[in-house]
């Protein structure tokens, strides 16, 4: 029993068991909603949040209040990017993947020099420039079509791929080992999690602490637009903000994986059980027969509920 | 080394210093000033009476959430359910209004019902921030999705109009002057009397240092809850103006605004942080983005790219802002 505990108590558990209980109680309000084609469809969803929220990951594990408000701009700006480069030709795919990444990193590289130079918090900072993004979407939508996706993205998101499984969750589980390895195994890695937790005393330790920040923002940006890219490929052609709605559940999905808020402790194994677990929470309540206003109740009511069982704050203490 | 070469440079930067601590809201009026004058400059007709108390009935809402905003910041907490908050009690009066008939009483119970709304969501945005102890950043967020489910479920479309009585009375005239400036010297009022009480220099204490405030015998959790209330109230206040302003009830309204009051508080020289901020300076920050829209459109800047330049001179006074604040807290 008390190996046990302690095991129920690490957020990944937490959240595998949330979402094997959330899985039974959609099949038994809908049957049918735990098949195996319905699994996978949720899993491409949870892919494209699952990538955004891990550039978030690593500039809240970053600490120093660290996150990242823009990566909604990004996503809507990176699809519609993509969309006009390869404007439904496979030729376009390569280009456009350059060309997004290209865009995710400068955006990134600004949030970090505004972060790090002039020191604006990361809230501030990121929020600013979502704005900017939101006002560049408008004039790039007004001189140009929306463009569509190539044929060959479309598919490698939607269609399978190897063993019956789409080429965007193979590459959500690339990402997901490429982040495991990346934050234990490298010298990067430990130093994301040595400036969030002690800024100062990393920096005494020879830490480049300013070009790491900059670095994680780059890296959230770029996961981003590979997040809008895909994004593309899923729904066919870009409309208006497609990526607003990624903002805060990618924030969610972090904490949902046990990542604190306040740096320096979690990983990403746990967000990408975060972002599965929220969308399967989206989708039994798409699926159930409850009107709009019931629907957003249920759902914020569920979210604070779901919060009680992670890292709460300590109690104060004399 | 001598202590004639220190103290020469730090001299001036000390007197401003002192100001600046003294008005923490200096640069926010700074700025404010001169965009007005730029507003002038692009269009003289954008300074006329009748422009500026245009502009100060459509942007008191924001106004108010700012200030709303500011007391949760003041206490190192951040609130991203202000504006569900406003949606709900601009359509919950809506419907009461209506409902009992758009008189004069029915106007005042309204608005004591939307105060107590607001006052209701504050208290339970702080029981789940301070008391559950769970993350203000996305607790928060949880429970303006819930608010806005209620105010879904109150009205589901937008577009029920208020009673003309409201509106006529927000837009109109009383004893010769716009009404509007009544609203202002209430509010002046309200936040000067809210100044001297012990709960703002509570909240500005946990902000500061929680623990340090914890040790001192300071109830750190209700505090923080009454930061939360205040927080609702103000946003219920800002429900009204929005309501006087729109004529209408929408359940989505608020959600748009929630970013912008944040943005004005920082905009203002308060510190996202918590400990140290400033009300007038989030009525200024609340102001200046009003005036960098209208100062957009008076450019002549093409529509397309209105929201871009609006974009990029917010982005620009929040840096001032937040640099500013600095120079003033170091």
């Amino acid at each position: 029993m008390n190996a046990v505990i302690p095991f129920l108590k690490k957020p990944l558990v937490i959240a595998l068991l949330l979402i094997v209980a959330l899985l039974y109680l959609g099949e038994s309000l809908s049957p049918g909603f735990a098949s195996a084609d319905q699994i996978l469809r949720l899993l491409i969803v949870a892919s494209l949040l699952g990538i955004v929220a891990a550039g978030q990951n690593v500039v809240i594990l970053g600490g120093r209040e660290g996150i990242d408000l823009s990566v909604g701009g990004v996503v809507s700006l990176s699809a519609i990017i993509a969309g006009n480069v390869m404007n439904g030709a496979d030729g376009g795919i390569l280009p456009a993947i350059l060309a997004c990444l290209a865009a995710g990193a400068f955006f990134g590289l600004l949030n970090g020099l505004g972060v790090t130079l002039l020191r604006i918090p990361p809230l501030v900072m990121t929020l600013g420039m979502l704005g900017v993004l939101q006002g560049l979407l408008v004039v790039i939508r007004n001189g140009i079509p929306s463009g569509r996706a190539a044929p060959g993205l479309s598919a490698f998101v939607t269609q399978p791929l190897v063993f019956g499984i789409p080429g965007i969750i193979w590459l959500w589980i690339a990402i997901g080992l490429f982040m495991a390895f990346m934050l234990n195994r490298t010298v990067f890695g430990h130093r994301i999690y040595a400036i969030g937790s002690n800024e100062h005393a990393a920096y005494m330790a020879g830490v480049p602490v300013r070009r790491m920040r900059i670095g994680l923002f780059m890296i959230s940006g770029m996961f981003a637009a590979i997040a809008g890219l895909c994004l593309l490929g899923y729904s066919g052609s870009s409309f208006a903000n497609v990526g607003e709605q990624y903002m805060l559940s990618s924030i969610i999905a972090v904490v949902f994986g046990g990542t604190s808020l306040a740096g320096g402790k979690g990983g990403y194994t746990g967000t990408m059980a975060g972002a599965v677990l929220l969308v399967i929470l989206q989708g039994i309540l798409t699926t159930v027969n409850i009107d709009e206003s019931g629907r957003q109740m249920v759902f914020g009511a569920t979210l604070l509920l779901l919060m009680l069982f992670y890292g709460r704050g300590r109690a104060m203490r004399a | 080394m001598t202590p004639t070469t220190i103290e020469t440079p730090s001299a001036r930067p000390g007197g401003l210093k002192l100001w600046l601590e003294r008005y923490p809201f200096l640069p926010a009026l700074i700025i404010v000033v001169a965009l007005l004058a730029l507003n002038g400059a692009f269009s003289p007709n954008s300074l006329s009476y009748r422009s500026l108390t245009g502009l100060l009935s459509t942007y008191m809402a924001l106004i108010m959430l700012a200030i709303a905003q500011t007391y949760v910041v003041s206490a190192g907490d951040i609130d991203l359910s202000a504006g569900a908050t406003l949606s709900l009690v601009n359509v919950a009066i809506v419907v009461l209004m209506e409902k009992w008939g758009g008189g004069t009483g029915a106007v005042v119970g309204a608005m004591i019902c939307g105060i107590l709304l607001g006052l209701a969501c504050g208290v339970i945005n702080g029981i789940v921030v301070a008391a559950l102890r769970l993350q203000a950043i996305v607790a928060t967020f949880a429970t303006s999705i819930f608010f806005t489910g209620v105010a879904l479920y109150i009205m589901p479309v937008a577009g029920t109009p208020a009673p003309a009585l409201f509106w006529r009375t927000y837009g109109g005239r009383l004893l010769g002057l716009p009404f509007i400036f009544y609203v202002l010297a209430a509010l002046a009022v309200l936040l000067f009397l809210l100044s001297r009480t012990r709960l703002v220099t509570q909240l500005l204490a946990v902000g500061d240092d929680q623990q340090a405030a914890y040790q001192t015998g300071l109830p750190v959790v209700l505090v923080r809850i009454k930061g939360y209330a205040l927080c609702g109230l103000f946003s219920a206040l800002a429900a009204f103006c929005l309501t006087g302003d729109t004529a209408s009830g929408d359940p989505l309204v608020g959600g748009k605004m929630t970013l912008y009051s944040v943005a004005a508080v920082v905009l203002g020289g308060s510190a996202l942080a918590g400990g140290w901020t400033t009300v007038v300076g989030s009525l200024l920050g609340a102001l200046t983005i009003g005036l960098v829209n209208s100062l957009v459109f008076f450019m002549g800047t093409p529509s397309e790219w209105q929201n871009f330049v609006q974009g990029l001179a917010i982005l620009l006074v929040l840096m001032a802002g937040v640099l500013a604040g600095r120079r003033a807290r170091a």
